[in-house]
């Protein structure tokens, strides 16, 4: 497997575990307070809407010629991973909140018992907020798999990559049998924002015709750069914002407090 | 006509997010990429360039937007 192979499937694995982290907390909270068979069709029926749209795009994408699909997904990529990147700095310097997947299964309980009364067989409830949470959480995770996959022409890899992700998650959860509030989720996705961003600036510097020093070896040199310039911005974000702003995290947050080791 | 432009919304809403100014950044940066490319100018750096300018200046303007709107900051933006 090459380096960059390595790269794609290192990010599409830490990019769908996070996402798989909270829709399992939304299925573990309607599941356990409405219907498990409901909840858990919900899940299947979106897993398959997921499953077609990267069958669909998957092999219009690889179809496109190299150098169009490196700026088109390079671009892409680029911008989406920036989101992520920013957010990450601004929940590391208290400005943003911080995911909490004990508040958010304390709040999708809340909202499942509020739903009404549960009439005995299928309850909708449980399989539409269970089918659309799999569903907005899996569309980042199907950007991820197709753009990545499509650039590298791997995206049976890049599937393969996310299935494990989801496998570990559910048995995480199956174990725990509660959501899986100890995963570095922040740190985690500032991780994916570096890959994401690192990835997209070559891709999309490679896709416009330009050559980079090194040619593949320039990763080695990009994603430390940008994980240091994420993390130089979040210390001097920290430092405006001072101490009293990171109060504003919501609870549960403490392991992955230090973005840094991200 | 309505659900082509909802799709349309969605996925702009989706990948831009809510800082267009990023994206129009990145497209910028990638055209100049290329236009320099075709002139046989070095190129490679106006990538990195651009991302570190870009993340710059999106935080800034995250961060302003947070503290006006966390108005129980002990602090406020260092420059208005």
């Amino acid at each position: 497997m090459s380096g960059a192979e390595i790269g794609l499937a290192l990010s599409v694995f830490l990019a769908c575990a996070v996402e798989a982290v909270e829709a399992l907390t939304i299925v573990l909270a309607v599941g356990a307070t409405r219907s498990w068979s409901s909840a858990l069709s919900g899940v299947g029926a979106a897993t398959l809407a997921l499953a077609a749209i990267v069958a669909a795009l998957g092999g219009a994408l690889t179809a496109l010629p190299i150098d169009v699909l490196r700026v088109l997904v390079g671009g892409l990529l680029l911008i989406f991973g920036l989101q992520w990147l920013r957010k990450a700095i601004l929940r590391s310097a208290g400005l943003k909140a911080k995911h909490d997947e004990l508040e958010t299964f304390r709040e999708e309980t809340e909202a499942a018992r509020a739903a009404g009364a549960r009439h005995s067989g299928f309850d909708g409830y449980a399989f539409t907020v269970s089918c659309k949470g799999v569903l907005l959480e899996g569309l980042e995770v199907v950007f991820i798999v197709l753009t990545f996959g499509a650039s590298q022409h791997r995206v049976p890899l890049a599937a393969a990559a996310a299935g494990l992700a989801v496998l570990l998650v559910i048995v995480a959860g199956v174990m725990a049998r509660a959501p899986l509030a100890r995963v570095p989720e922040n740190a985690m996705k500032l991780a994916v924002g570096v890959m994401l961003s690192s990835f997209g600036m070559f891709w999309g510097a490679e896709g416009a015709g330009a050559s980079w020093p090194g040619n593949d070896a320039a990763l080695l040199v990009i994603i430390p750069g940008v994980l240091v310039a994420a993390n130089a911005m979040a210390w001097a974000l920290r430092r405006v914002t001072g101490p009293a702003s990171t109060g504003q995290s919501v609870p549960g947050e403490r392991a992955d407090q230090a973005t840094a080791s991200a | 006509m309505k659900r082509v432009n909802g799709f349309f919304l969605g996925a702009w809403e989706f990948v831009v997010g809510d800082d267009w100014r990023t994206a129009i950044g990145v497209v910028l940066a990638l055209a100049l990429t290329a236009l320099l490319a075709q002139a046989a100018v070095s190129d490679w750096w106006v990538m990195p360039l651009a991302v570190l300018g870009l993340l710059a200046l999106s935080i800034r303007r995250a961060a302003r937007g947070a503290w006006r709107s966390h108005a129980s900051l002990p602090i406020s933006p260092p420059d208005q």
